[in-house]
This record gives structure tokens, sequence and C-alpha cells, in this order.
């Protein structure tokens, strides 16, 4: 390195680089609006590397252009260049420090995700088949509760310790309406690596640290469009509504092929895939309408699997409750807000129109509901 | 006297007594020459390379509009899964390691072929008819799952394609595999007298990094794609969830070889930019060693950072902090390379020939592709651009940006050597401009794309993305034109071109020491290193007589078994090696 400019300059240079790209990390308006607690953090992590990112980027395609211009081969010189074959500190020197920084890139991701994680924000937990008949009286408990309470019971489906890993998941199972629409006819998973017990956990889990989540959505993906049951009150939707400040835990599975659930706005996504459950984490703070998209390749129709997130006021989003359950009590004569009591194709008829697509529940799934309905029924 | 005329001399009798003349007859035939083969291989992937770009093409046409409007959605998805594989599995794999690795190997490293020409043979043979019949899918129904064929989807839909997707992939990965043997026997065994593994150019360490990864990793797609096509064709459920199969596991094996894969198809790159820079920027390669055995790391981490592709897919914590930090580290070894490249041309006096153009365009594009790489590699980030345009942004600046850039690299390098004609320079630059200006506008809209929310696989699309995807388009449509160029300068120079010299770069590895192209087993006698591969300006520095210039010869640390004066199957030392030829006692004992 014979021809390095003298230090005036390279300190100019150094300098402009640095205030660049840190001007640049700031101001590089490349992600949209961020409505979640996490996506804030997700953002900051993306500045941090976009700063490094353009300051590398400056100063080595610099490097590379200055030389294509000062160091090009001047007419009639054929004599070679100095041989300099290496310089040991230099090489040291630019081991260590991109070794230092990746270091603290991945320091500074583990934090944010541990941040992010607060109550495991993705896990997966493996559920035995019997699960869903296995607890009728629970079926019936719940049922009971969201006739008896429009609102949302926000402590009513928290996971108890000592059932956690099938709890998570049955409590979608046990949710009718959730139970219509989801696909049983997968075997769930017992010892899926990285399901369930088999998988060591960072960061505390909401039941360890007693915080439940304080609302729980089931999620269900299938060709092609995304179903959204909320346990709590036995509302079915097309489109996900949430309160906005309220932590809420997604319950994702499929019933086909693998999707995945993204938010942009909220900068999480999970693979739905069908024999697993996996959870997400999370609250929404911005009032708005992002788009939902379903993210892996799930067939010819895979563009056209988006819907929308609804981020409402907590009012809001009680009245909306509200009006999704009486519609579906005035369009049911049989008991309020019980989708059970109908076959799956029958209830999703509704749906079917708005996805543009039919579900394919198999005979079994429409078996499973009527006989989860028997037993409720026989407990009244 | 330079090292180039130092160098020249050594091997003057090594040096072959007349080109070869090839009948074309023979590109069509089970040769068993190295540099037919290499030809071979670089033509018929390059055959699929266009039609891979068509592919690409038709893509980007149905996605100029946000609508589903040129061809039907199920199509669309064919068209990309075979633009995919074809792309890396015809084009950019049997190109770089098939074409470049069989041309250049033996005559680095100074062999008459590779170790073992037939199985050579077998193996480019292999290639045409597994691309043909991955072609012929379209006849009954073309792949609709991607490249990645993620069960459940590819059990589902075009069961016919994708049977023939996995015949098709399974012939390919058996063809790298055979390869791979050649390779490590050929580099461990066939160098000349006197060249251990620290005289070797780095095109050769990088092969040797490659042909490893392709032996470790290639067995396990076959086991995972046979375990799929008993899932598809027999009703097992290895992988499918309805019989109680697990499709993540299929994710690990597939990717278990195919981010290795993302090696195989850069490393032999990097490996000809290490040749090409030194060369045209006439001065030594920067940190010789550093950048040799960061190719080893490379390969060594390539193979424990395969999860960051299944970040979302409920992986648990523990295991993506782990890949995390593996992927992170694999910029360690990546940056010191650029770096290094970029010290090598910082300095030097350089000659903007349009393989030098398309050498630098290699390390800057693949700087941005690497940085994006690292972004990728944290986990929170990852979650949000998993499957969308920026994850389609990067992989095309790496493989794009990357490979091919290499690629056109080495073939603007090589053209001479293997043609015996000089390509034209005013069009090569001409297709640089055009191909580095359309790759652009392709690729970079894409990440802010991906960052605002397009996923990709998708054939419709929110209509604000309109702009961006229209620029990107037109992006395309220029690389497709580009190509144009150097098809006609390259099919124009081949036939009529100004002959050329045997050393037109002035370069001083061994293939530049015999003719243009070399004879049927490259050398009359066994060539001899009188210099480094990269010892460019040494003699101008010292001015010290030429005979005390350090011929790295027998070193005490040639390991017992390589090829060396020393080595342990060698009956005696060798009379007949020596620097220059007066000095020279008989004929060489190794080459009868």
């Amino acid at each position: 390195m014979k021809q390095v400019p003298n230090s005036i300059t390279t300190l100019i240079v150094g300098v402009t680089i640095t205030l660049v790209s840190i001007w640049y990390a700031q101001n590089h308006g490349l992600l949209p609006t961020a409505a979640s607690k996490e996506a804030s953090l997700i953002d900051g992590l993306f500045n941090a590397m976009l700063g490094i990112s353009t300051g590398l980027f400056l100063l080595i395609q610099g490097a590379l252009v200055v030389s294509a211009f000062k160091f090009r081969r001047r007419k009639g010189d054929d004599t070679d260049a100095a041989p300099v074959h290496g310089n040991v500190p230099l090489e040291i020197v630019w081991t260590a420090i991109p070794a230092v920084i990746v270091l603290w890139l991945s320091v500074y991701s583990f934090d944010v995700y541990k941040a992010v994680d607060s109550g495991s924000l993705h896990s997966m937990h493996a559920m035995p088949k019997t699960a869903q008949t296995a607890q009728p009286g629970r079926v019936a408990t719940l049922a009971g509760a969201a006739i008896a309470a429009p609102l949302p019971q926000l402590t009513e489906t928290a996971p108890q310790p000592e059932t956690r890993n099938q709890q998570q998941q049955d409590a979608a199972m046990q949710d009718p309406a959730t139970a219509n629409v989801r696909n049983d006819q997968v075997p769930q998973r017992r010892e899926a690596p990285g399901a369930g017990v088999t998988s060591p956990q960072f960061g505390p889990d909401s039941s360890e640290t007693g915080q439940p989540p304080e609302f729980v959505v089931n999620v269900t993906g299938l060709r092609y469009a995304w179903i959204f049951t909320y346990p709590d009150s036995g509302v079915t939707a097309g489109e996900l509504h949430l309160p906005t400040g309220q932590e809420v835990e997604l319950n994702i599975s499929a019933n086909d092929v693998i999707h995945a659930f993204w938010v942009p706005a909220f900068r999480l996504k999970q693979d739905a895939i069908p024999g697993r459950q996996s959870r997400l984490r999370f609250t929404p703070t911005t009032i708005g309408t992002y788009p939902l998209i379903c993210a892996e390749l799930c067939g010819p129709y895979h563009g056209a699997m988006n819907t929308q997130v609804i981020v409402q006021t907590p009012e809001e989003y009680r009245s909306w409750v509200q009006e999704q359950t009486e519609t579906a009590s005035s369009s049911s004569s049989t008991i309020a807000s019980n989708p059970a009591e109908q076959s799956a194709s029958e209830f999703l008829a509704p749906y079917a129109e708005q996805f543009g697509a039919l579900p394919q529940l198999s005979a079994d799934a429409q078996t499973m509901a009527s006989s989860s309905n028997s037993a409720l029924l026989a407990r009244r | 006297m330079t090292q180039l005329q130092l160098q020249k001399d050594a091997n003057a009798a090594a040096h072959g007594s007349e080109p070869a003349h090839t009948h074309w007859r023979e590109y069509f035939s089970f040769s068993t020459d190295h540099k037919v083969i290499g030809i071979q291989y670089l033509v018929t992937s390059f055959m699929f390379y266009l039609v891979g770009g068509v592919l690409a093409d038709l893509v980007r046409t149905e996605l100029k509009t946000p609508e589903s409007d040129f061809v039907s959605p199920e199509v669309y998805n064919s068209l990309f899964t075979l633009h995919g594989t074809i792309m890396i599995f015809l084009w950019i794999i049997p190109c770089l390691v098939g074409g470049f690795g069989n041309y250049l190997v033996p005559l680095l490293i100074g062999a008459q072929d590779m170790a073992f020409p037939r199985l050579n043979a077998i193996a480019f043979w292999i290639i045409p008819p597994a691309g043909l019949l991955l072609c012929s899918s379209f006849f009954v129904g073309p792949p609709q799952a991607g490249w990645t064929s993620y069960p459940p989807l590819s059990l589902i839909d075009a069961k016919g394609g994708e049977a023939i997707w996995i015949l098709s992939v399974l012939l390919l990965g058996t063809s790298s595999i055979m390869a791979a043997i050649n390779f490590l026997v050929t580099l461990l065994k066939m160098r000349i007298p006197g060249m251990g593994f620290n005289q070797m150019p780095l095109f050769c360490w990088s092969m040797m990094a490659t042909s490893a990864i392709t032996l470790i990793a290639t067995p396990v797609l076959t086991g995972a794609l046979v375990l799929l096509a008993f899932d598809l064709l027999l009703g097992t459920a290895f992988f499918n969830p309805t019989g109680g199969g697990d499709p993540v596991v299929y994710q690990h094996m597939f990717w278990f070889y195919s981010h290795p894969a993302v090696y195989i198809m850069i490393l032999p790159a990097f490996g000809m930019i290490s040749e090409i820079l030194p060369v045209h920027a006439r001065k030594p390669i920067f940190g010789y060693r550093a950048i040799a055995y960061s190719s080893i790391a490379i390969s060594f981490l390539g193979l424990i950072v395969w999860a960051h592709h299944m970040f979302t897919s409920g992986t648990p914590d523990w295991l993506r902090m782990f890949f995390m930090v593996s992927t992170m580290v694999i910029a360690v070894p990546t940056g010191i390379k650029v770096l290094s490249w970029t010290a090598t041309v910082w300095g030097g006096k350089l000659r903007l020939t349009s393989a030098m153009l398309f050498a630098m365009a290699f390390v800057s594009m693949f700087l941005i592709g690497g940085l994006s790489g690292v972004m990728l590699a944290a986990v929170p980030f990852d979650i949000h651009v998993h499957d969308t345009y920026f994850v389609v942004a990067h992989l095309h600046y790496v493989l794009f940006g990357g490979s091919v850039f290499g690629i056109y690299a080495g073939l603007y390098h090589w053209f001479p050597k293997m043609t015996g004609r000089m390509l034209n320079e005013t069009w090569g630059k001409i297709h640089f401009v055009l191909m580095f200006v359309g790759f652009n506008l392709a690729f970079l809209p894409m990440h802010k794309l991906g960052l605002e929310g397009m996923n990709r696989r998708i054939a419709i699309y929110d209509p604000k993305f309109e702009t961006l995807n229209f620029i990107c388009t037109m992006g395309a449509y220029l690389l497709a034109i580009s190509t144009l160029p150097f098809i006609g300068n390259a099919v124009w120079s081949w036939l009529y071109g100004p002959k050329a010299v045997d050393n037109p770069w002035q370069a001083l590895t061994l293939e530049w020491m015999t003719t243009s192209p070399p004879p049927v087993e490259n050398f009359e006698r066994v060539p001899v290193l009188a210099t480094g591969p990269y010892d460019y300006g040494m003699s101008d520095l010292n001015g010290e007589d030429d005979a005390n210039q350090e011929v790295p010869f027998g070193k005490d640390f040639d390991p017992a078994l390589s090829a060396g004066p020393d080595s342990s199957l060698r009956a005696g030392p060798d009379p007949a090696v020596a620097a220059r030829p007066e000095d020279r006692q008989g004929e060489s004992q190794n080459r009868d």
C-alpha cells in the first residue's frame, strides 16, 4: 500500500463517509410504518446495520472506483506495478474489525430478539391428536363464558403451567369456532424438532413469569385464505381485528400446505405449518389498517392470499366483537355464536365467498365438530 | 529479465509444439480430453443460461403490472420454478465447476489431464439429458413448487412435473459428485513437482474447497429427494403431514445441501477473480495465504449455516441463535477476500480490459450482496424480510452480480487460451456497460420492494409497488439485450477473430506457458515453476540477478505424499526437473 493518500485526505474522507453513513441510516425511508411495540426495536437494528453497510460500501466501492481512474495504465507504460505481496498488520486489522462488527451485531440482534421475545415470541408446541376431545367440560365452560360475556375475558384462556405445552393449542381446538375451521385430520407432532419441551428456550415463557397474553387469537391458514377465530368471543373473521396497546398471542397453524403469516407493519412473520402450532406474541400500538400477507409459496393463487390487520381502539374493537356476535346469532336460530352446530362447509360458506375459495375440510373434521357439539349438548 | 521471461524460458521445453486443432465433431463426442469437456460444459450451460434467461424475462413481463395478466398463475409458478432450477443446476454450477474447473485445473497445475478422464466425460454427458428431461416437463405440466420444492405443496400440485424435477436434479447431483471426486484427486495427486499447496494458483484452492463441499453436502440432497419421491409416488409420509410426516425435516435436509451450494456457486468465481485481478492490475495478489485459507474457512463454515433459511419455520430459539452467529462469522473470511482484492487493485497499473471490468464489477456487486447477507443473518431483521424481494435482491447480487459477472470475467480472460482467437474488446465493453446498468436496474429496486412488504413468488401484487416493478422489468429486458453483443462477439471471434498469441495478457500461471489452444495433454514436457503464480513486478523491484531468484523447489515442508521431488512416491531425485532448460538432464520420469 504505497500510495495511500496523505493523512489529511484520509481523515476528511473518513469523516465524510462516517457522516454520510450515519445520516443515511436515519433517513433511508425504506421501511413501512411501524405499528407494533416490537417493530421499532427491529427498525433500530436495521438502521444500525444499514449505517455500517453504507460505510463499508462507500469505503470499498470508493477504493475500487478511485483505482479504476487513478491507477489505470498510462499509455506506453508496459511495466508492472510495485510487487506488494501483502501487509500482515493490515490484514490482521481487516480481519479483526469485521469480526468485532459481526460479533457486536450478533449480540445486538440477540438483545433485540430477547426483548421482542418477552413471552417466547416464536415457539412451537406439539399436541397429541386426542387432545381436542379430551376435555369436553372445558369446551362447554369456554363456550358458556363466551355466551355470558361477549366481551373478551382476558384471563379465561390463560395457559395453565402444568399443561402449558398442550394447552397452547388445545385452547385453539377447544374453541368450537376454531375446531370448525381447522383440519384436524393432520396429526399434530409430538416430538417435532423445535416443538414443545424438547426445545430449550431463551427468555422466560409467559406461563412461567405469570404474565399470560392479554388475549389469544387462533390463526388458520388454508388455500387461499386466513381465518381468525377468537376463543374469547366465538367470533370467526377473515380479517384480523386487534385492539391497540394490548398484547396478543396468535396461535398459528395451517390446514393444507405451509403458509406464512406476515404483517410488514409489525415486522413479524411466522410460518403456519400443518401438524404444528406456532405462536407469535406482540403488542400493536398504532391504529390503522395494514396488509397481512401469506409469505410462503402455497400454490398458484399465493399472491392473492392477502387480507388486513385492523388495529383499533379498545372501544372500537369491543363494538366490532359485539357486532360480529350479533350477526352470528341472528343468522342462526341455535345457541348464540356456537358454530359447532353447523357442519364445517355450511359454517364456512359465507366466508368462502368472501375469500374467493372453498376451504377443503375433511369429513373427519366435520365428525369431530359434531361430536364436540354433542358433548356440549349433553352437558347442557 | 522479468519474471515473465523467466517463467517462459523455464517452460520453453514444456511449450506445446503446435496449437491443437480440435475438429468440431470432437465437441459432440465422448471425448476424454479435459479441455474438450470443459468447453462442452461451457457451451451447454450457456445454452441453458439462455433458456433460464428467457424464463426470467417471462416472469418479469408478468410482474410489469400488478394483475395476473400475462400468463396463468399456474404457468407463472412453473416459470420461476424452472428459472431457479435451470440457473442453479444447469448454468452456474456446470459452468463454473464443470466448465472452468475442467478447463483450467489441469493446466494450472501442469497436469496432462484430469485424474479420471472417463469419469469426467460421463459426468458431463449426464448434464444434457438431465437438462432436456427437466425442460420436457413443460409437456406434462411443469413443477410449480419453486426450486426449493417444499412439501406438502410439492406433493399436491403438478405431480408429474415434480417427479421429473426430482429425477433431473438427482441426475445433476450425481454428475456433480463425480466431478468433485475427480477434482480432489487431480488437485491432490497431479500437481507438478515443486508445486506445494502454497504454490498452487488460487483457483485451485477454491476448486478444492468447492469439491469438498460438493462431496459432503450433495448426498444429503439426494437423500431428501429420494424421500420426497417416495412421498410423491408411493404415498409414504416422510414429509407429508397428513400421514404424520414432518415437512420441516425436508427443509433441513434441503438446505443442508442448498446453502453450501451457494458456496459451490461462488467459490470458483472467487478463484477466477483471484487469477484475473493480478494479471490485469500487473501486481501480485494481496495476501495469497489469507485468500487461500479463507476459501477453506468458507467451505467449512458454509456447512453449518443452513438453518438461516428457516428462521421463520418454527425452529427453536437456541437453533436460531447458533445459526445467526455462524452466519455472521462467515462474513469474516468473505470480507478478507473482498478487501484483499481491493488492495490488489489499489496501486496497480490497471489494464481496463473487458475481463478486468467484469472482475472489478464482480467485487463491487458481490460486496452489495455480501452486506445484505450479513443483514439477513440477524434473526429479528430476517424475520421481517424472509421470503420477500429483499431476499430476491440479495441472492441475485450474490449469484448474478457475483457468479455470473465472474463467469463473464473468466470467459473474456481465457477465451484466447480456449479458442486461440481474441475477442473484440470494444464489443466486450459495450456488453459490460449494458449488463452492468441492466443488472442494477433490475435488482437494486428489489431491496426496497422487499423491505416495504412485497413477498416473493407472487404473480399478483399490491398496485403501490408498480413503479419499482416496472423499473425492474426494464432492467431485466436490458439484461437480455446485453447478452446479444456477447453472443455475436463470441461466435464471430471464435470463427474469424484475430489469432491469439500464447500469452496475450502477460500472465505468469502455467496455462499461458503453452500454445493457444493447448495441445492434447497440454505440455510437451513437465512444466516447471520458475516464479510464483503472481510475482508481477518482482525483478523490477530488486534488480538482482535472475539466477538468484528463489525457485520454490523441493521445499522441506512438501508433504511426503505429494508429487514433489522429495515425495516418497518417487524413486529418487528427478534430474529432469530444473528451472532452466540447460540444467536439465534427461527426460522427466513421470512423463511417459
